[in-house]
C-alpha cells in the first residue's frame, strides 16, 4: 500500500542524503586511494566548515553570505588539512592503522577545542530567504535547501572529475595512483601530490560543513554523525574510486531514506550496515575494483 | 622475545599484592581497581586480535556491552516480584516482558549468554568479513559502524533497553547483597581470578602452534595461504576470543559499577579501549593490563580535577604513543632492559639473540 | 594418466594457457611439460610472462583458456590453497619470509602437515616435523641462525630461508621465482648447489634471467617471449640460438 508521492519524496530524500554522503566521503576516498590512509579527523573538517560558515554569517550577513562562506570554509579546512598532513599523517605514511588511530586523537582534540571555544550547545546558521522556499510537484514537496545541496554535490563532482581528467595536478594524481614507486622514480614529487590531494579532500569536507549548517545547528560533534556513514561509503566504493564512491553514496542514501518509510531511524542505520556487509559478501573489492599484482595488498 | 630479565619472577610479587589489595586500599579505590581489572580482561583480548593477529577492531565496546547487558538484565529480573516488570518498562507502558529478556530470568542462562552471545555474534560477523578477505582499514571502519549502530539501537529502544540511562539499581547478585564491603571484596577476587585465568590462557595460546600461525598470518597472510593454510578460521577464532574476553570484562564491570548504559559501548569508548592497549603495548599481555590500569586511573584523576582537560589528554596520548611509541610502554621497557643487559654491544654488530 | 606421452610421467603439464589482462595477453597459448624430479629453467626478457605463468599454475591468476595438469589431475583455476595442498609450492620474487617469527618457526609453519586450525592448539611441532626442520636448517646453512628473527637476516639468508620453507612443504613441484635476486656471486653459486641438492625428490622450476646463474644450474632451459613459447634446449643450445639472441639483443639495444 505504498503511496506514490511518499515514495517519490523518499527517493528525492535519498538522493539528498546521498549528496551529503558524497561530499563527506569524497575527500576520504581521494586520500585513501592515493595514500591508503583514512583520516579519522575528517568529520571535524565538516565541523570546521560549519563553524566557519557561522562566523562568516556574523561578519557578512545578508542573502549572499552563504556564497562567501563556501570558499572561506574550503580554504580554512584545506589549510587545517595541510597542517594535519605535514605534522601527523606524513610521519605515519607506511602504517595505515596507526594513522587511523593518531588522526582519531586529532579528532578528539578538535572536538574538545570547538567545545571550549563555541560551547557544547550548537550555534545556528539561518539559511537565506532564497533558500527558505520550495515547490510542490505532483504532490511532492521539494525544499530548496535540499535542491541546493544536490546542486553543490553535482558541481563538486563535475569540478573534481575535470580536475583529475584535465589538469596537470590530475595527471600527477593519476600517475601516483597507478604506481607510487614509478611516479617517484620518474621525478614526481609524490609527497607534494599527497599534500595537495589531502588539502583538496579536506577542503571539500569544509564545503560539506557549510551545506550541513543549512540543515541543523553546528555542534562540536556534528562531524561525527556524518562521518561513519561516509566511512561506509568509502569501504563500499572500492579503493578510493570517485565513481565507486558516488554510486555507493547513492545506494546507501536510498537504503537509508527508503527504509525509513517502514522503520525508525535507528533501525534504518542497522539496515544500512547490513546492506554494506551483504554487499561486501558479493563484491569484497567494492563497487569499482582495481587489479593488483602485489603480494600483500 | 626472550624473557631472561631480572624481573622474571616479578609476577609472583604482583600477584600477591593484587590478592591482598582489599586489605591495603580504601573501599573506594578497591571499587575502582575492580572496574579497571575488568577492563584489563578486555584489554587482554585486544592483544590477541590486534597485537597478535594484527587486526584492528574499533568495536570491542559492543561485546563489552553484550556482557554488561546480559548480567544487568539478570540482575534486574532476579529481584523482581513475580509478575511485575522492570521499573523503566512500566514507566514506558510496556505490558509484557520482551522476548529477549526471557532467558535472563535464569542466572545460569545469563552466565551462559555472557559467553555464547558474543561468541556467536563475533563468529558470524568475523567469518563473513574474513572469508571475503576484508581486512585492515576496511575491517576497522566496519567494526566502528557496528559500535555506532549498536549504541544507537540501545539508546533508541528506550522502553525495552532502558535507553540512554541504561540499566541500573541492582540490589543483589546470585543471592549476595551488593554494595557491602564483603560483596566488593568477593567481586574483586572473582574479577582478579578471571583476569588471571584469561591472562594465563592467552599466554598458553600464544605459545601454541595456533599462536605462531596467528603471528605468521599477521606478518604475511598471503605467504601463509601459499603454504597451504586456510587463514580464515585462525582469524575468526582470535576475534571470537577477544569478543568473549570483552564480554566477561563488561559483565564484571557492570557488577562493580552498578550500571551499564550505551555510554560504555559506543564509538568513543570502543576506541578508548584501543588506547589502553596502545599505551601499554599491543604485543604484550603485561603491557595491556598495565595500560588499562594506568589510562583509567589517569582518566579518573584528570577528569575529576579538570573535566575539560581529559579529552585533550586522551587525544594527545593517542597521537604521541602511536607516532613515537608503537609498542607502548612494554616496548619501551623491553628496549631499556635490552640496552642495560649488553651495554657494550657495538652498533651494527651481529649479536646472537638471547640464550 | 591414460595418455601415452613421450615423457612417460610428467609431473606438470601446461597446455595452451592464455592469460588476458583486460585485452593484454600476458600469456599467449603457452605449453610446456616438466618431468618428475627434474630441473627446468624458465628464462625470457622482462615482461615475457614468466611470473604470470607461475601465478597461473598456483591459481593466483585465472587463465582464459588452456589447462594445467599436475600429477595427472586437472588443477586449472582451482583455489590457491587447494593447489598448494596437492603439492606445488612457490617462492616469490620478493622474499616472503615471516619477519616476526624466528627462522625455525618459519620452517615449522611450512613443515606442518596438519594445517587444520582445530589441531593447532598444542605447543611444539610433531617430532618428525621438528626433525625435518633441523635437517632443512642444515641444508640451507642456517642452523646457527635458527633462533634469529627472520626480519634480522641478511638478504641472501632470507632467500635461502624461503627456499627452505618451500622445501619444507614437501611439495613435489617447487616454483622458484628469481631465487638469486640481489645476491653476490658467492651466494649465487651457493644457491645453485642448494637447488641441485633438491632434485630427484622435488621437481624444480626456476625463473631467472641471470645467465651466469642459469649456466651454473645447467639442465633444460625454456625460453619465453611476449607470453609465447620461443625455444627449449640445453643452456648451450639456447645460447647459440639466433632467435633467442635476437630477443635478448633486441632488448639490449633499446
Amino acid at each position: 500500500m505504498l503511496d506514490g508521492a511518499l515514495l517519490a519524496g523518499q527517493v528525492f530524500n535519498g538522493f539528498s542524503v546521498a549528496s551529503l554522503f558524497v561530499l563527506a566521503a569524497l575527500g576520504l576516498a581521494l586520500s585513501f586511494g592515493l595514500m591508503r590512509v583514512i583520516n579519522m579527523a575528517h568529520g571535524e573538517m565538516l565541523m570546521l566548515g560549519g563553524y566557519l560558515a557561522y562566523l562568516t554569517y556574523l561578519i557578512v550577513p545578508g542573502p549572499l553570505a552563504i556564497l562567501v562562506a563556501m570558499p572561506v570554509a574550503f580554504l580554512g579546512a584545506a589549510l587545517l588539512g595541510g597542517i594535519l598532513e605535514i605534522t601527523v599523517i606524513r610521519k605515519l605514511s607506511a602504517r595505515p592503522l596507526d594513522t587511523l588511530l593518531a588522526t582519531w586523537g586529532v579528532s578528539l582534540i578538535l572536538q574538545q577545542g570547538a567545545r571550549s571555544i563555541f560551547g557544547p550547545i550548537g550555534v545556528g546558521v539561518t539559511a537565506p530567504d532564497w533558500l527558505n522556499t520550495g515547490f510542490t510537484l505532483a504532490g511532492v514537496y521539494f525544499p530548496s535547501t535540499r535542491i541546493f545541496i544536490l546542486a553543490v554535490a553535482v558541481i563538486v563532482l563535475v569540478a573534481l572529475g575535470l580536475l583529475i581528467a584535465r589538469t596537470r595536478l590530475g595527471l600527477l594524481v593519476r600517475a601516483v595512483n597507478q604506481d607510487r614507486m614509478m611516479a617517484a622514480a620518474s621525478g614526481i614529487n609524490v609527497r607534494r601530490v599527497d599534500l595537495a590531494v589531502f588539502c583538496l579532500g579536506t577542503g571539500i569536507a569544509g564545503l560539506a560543513g557549510v551545506v550541513l549548517s543549512l540543515l541543523g545547528p553546528v555542534t562540536p560533534s556534528v562531524g561525527q554523525s556524518y562521518i561513519i556513514p561516509a566511512f561506509l561509503v568509502v569501504v563500499m566504493g572500492g579503493l578510493g574510486s570517485m565513481v565507486g564512491t558516488t554510486i555507493a553514496a547513492i545506494i546507501l542514501g536510498l537504503v537509508s531514506a527508503l527504509s525509513q518509510i517502514f522503520v525508525d531511524v535507528s533501525m534504518s542505520q542497522v539496515l544500512m550496515l547490513l546492506a554494506v556487509i551483504l554487499f561486501l559478501q558479493f563484491r569484497p573489492q567494492g563497487v569499482i575494483a582495481t587489479r593488483s599484482r602485489a603480494l600483500e595488498d | 622475545m626472550t624473557k631472561s630479565s631480572p624481573f622474571r619472577h616479578a609476577w609472583i610479587l604482583v600477584l600477591i599484592v593484587a590478592v591482598l589489595a582489599p586489605m591495603l586500599v580504601s573501599s573506594y579505590n578497591l571499587n575502582l581497581l575492580g572496574r579497571f581489572l575488568s577492563m584489563a580482561i578486555l584489554a587482554v583480548g585486544i592483544v590477541l586480535i590486534w597485537g597478535e593477529a594484527g587486526i584492528l577492531t574499533l568495536g570491542q565496546g559492543v561485546f563489552f556491552g553484550l556482557g554488561g547487558y546480559s548480567i544487568a538484565m539478570y540482575l534486574k529480573l532476579s529481584t523482581l516480584p513475580e509478575g511485575s516488570l522492570p521499573d523503566f518498562m512500566e514507566w514506558s507502558g510496556v505490558m509484557a516482558l520482551p522476548w529477549f529478556w526471557w532467558p535472563f530470568k535464569s542466572g545460569l542462562l545469563a552466565l551462559l549468554a555472557i559467553i555464547l552471545v558474543p561468541a556467536v555474534f563475533a563468529g558470524i560477523f568475523a567469518w563473513a568479513m574474513f572469508r571475503r578477505r576484508i581486512a585492515g582499514v576496511y575491517f576497522a571502519l566496519i567494526t566502528q559502524a557496528v559500535a555506532l549502530t549498536f549504541a544507537t539501537l540501545l539508546t533508541s529502544q528506550q522502553s525495552t533497553t532502558g535507553g540512554y540511562n541504561g540499566l541500573t539499581g541492582f540490589t543483589e547478585a546470585f543471592g549476595m547483597p551488593l554494595g557491602t564491603d564483603q560483596a566488593n571484596r568477593t567481586l574483586y577476587w572473582i574479577t582478579l581470578a578471571v583476569l588471571v585465568a584469561v591472562f594465563a590462557g592467552s599466554k598458553w595460546l600464544m605459545a601454541t602452534r595456533y599462536g605462531t600461525l596467528l603471528r605468521a598470518t599477521r606478518d604475511g597472510e598471503n605467504r601463509v595461504r601459499f603454504l597451504g593454510y586456510n587463514t580464515t578460521p585462525y582469524k575468526v577464532v582470535a576475534f571470537m576470543l577477544a569478543a568473549v574476553f570483552a564480554s566477561l570484562g563488561g559483565a564484571l564491570f557492570t557488577l562493580h559499577a552498578g550500571v551499564v548504559s550505551p555510554a560504555f559501548v559506543g564509538v568513543v569508548p570502543s576506541i578508548e579501549m584501543i588506547v589502553w592497549v596502545a599505551v601499554g603495548g599491543r604485543k604484550s599481555l603485561w603491557g595491556a593490563v598495565a595500560g588499562a590500569l594506568i589510562v583509567n586511573f589517569a582518566k579518573d584523576i584528570i577528569s575529576s580535577a579538570l573535566p575539560e582537560a581529559w579529552l585533550y589528554v586522551l587525544g594527545l596520548i593517542f597521537i604521541l604513543v602511536v607516532t613515537y611509541l608503537p609498542n607502548g610502554l612494554a616496548g619501551l621497557v623491553e628496549d631499556l632492559l635490552a640496552k642495560s643487559r649488553r651495554p657494550a654491544a657495538p652498533e651494527g654488530a651481529l649479536v646472537e639473540e638471547g640464550k | 594418466m591414460t595418455m601415452a606421452t613421450a615423457t612417460a610421467d610428467p609431473i606438470l603439464k601446461v597446455d595452451g594457457i592464455t592469460v588476458d589482462f583486460d585485452g593484454f595477453k600476458a600469456i599467449d597459448n603457452f605449453s610446456m611439460t616438466l618431468e618428475r624430479g627434474q630441473l627446468r629453467v624458465l628464462i625470457g626478457p622482462n615482461g615475457a610472462g614468466k611470473s604470470t605463468l607461475c601465478d597461473t599454475i598456483i591459481g593466483r591468476v585465472h587463465s582464459a583458456s588452456g589447462s594445467v595438469t599436475f600429477n595427472g589431475e586437472n588443477i586449472t583455476n582451482k583455489p590457491e590453497f587447494e593447489i598448494v595442498r596437492r603439492g606445488i609450492c612457490r617462492k616469490f620474487q620478493t622474499p616472503g619470509v615471516l619477519p616476526s617469527l624466528t627462522v625455525r618457526d618459519n620452517l615449522a609453519v611450512a613443515a606442518q602437515r596438519d594445517r587444520r586450525w582445530w589441531t593447532a592448539f598444542q605447543i611444539g611441532a610433531k617430532a618428525a616435523e621438528a626433525r625435518k626442520v633441523e635437517d632443512i636448517l642444515e641444508q640451507i646453512g642456517l642452523t646457527e641462525r635458527a633462533d634469529t628473527l627472520a626480519a634480522d637476516l641478511a638478504h641472501g639468508e632470507k632467500q635461502w630461508l624461503e627456499i627452505g620453507m618451500v622445501v619444507a612443504t614437501e611439495a613435489d613441484l617447487l616454483l622458484l621465482d628469481e631465487p638469486t635476486a640481489g645476491m653476490g656471486p658467492n651466494e649465487t653459486s651457493k644457491t645453485a648447489k642448494l637447488i641441485h641438492s633438491l632434485l630427484g625428490k622435488h621437481a624444480v622450476l626456476v625463473i631467472d634471467h641471470d645467465m651466469t646463474f642459469v649456466e651454473e644450474l645447467g639442465g633444460k632451459v625454456t625460453v619465453m617471449h611476449q607470453g609465447k613459447f620461443l625455444k627449449q634446449g640445453s643452456v648451450a643450445e639456447v645460447r647459440a640460438d639466433p632467435e633467442v639472441a635476437a630477443v635478448y639483443l633486441g632488448r639490449a639495444k633499446e
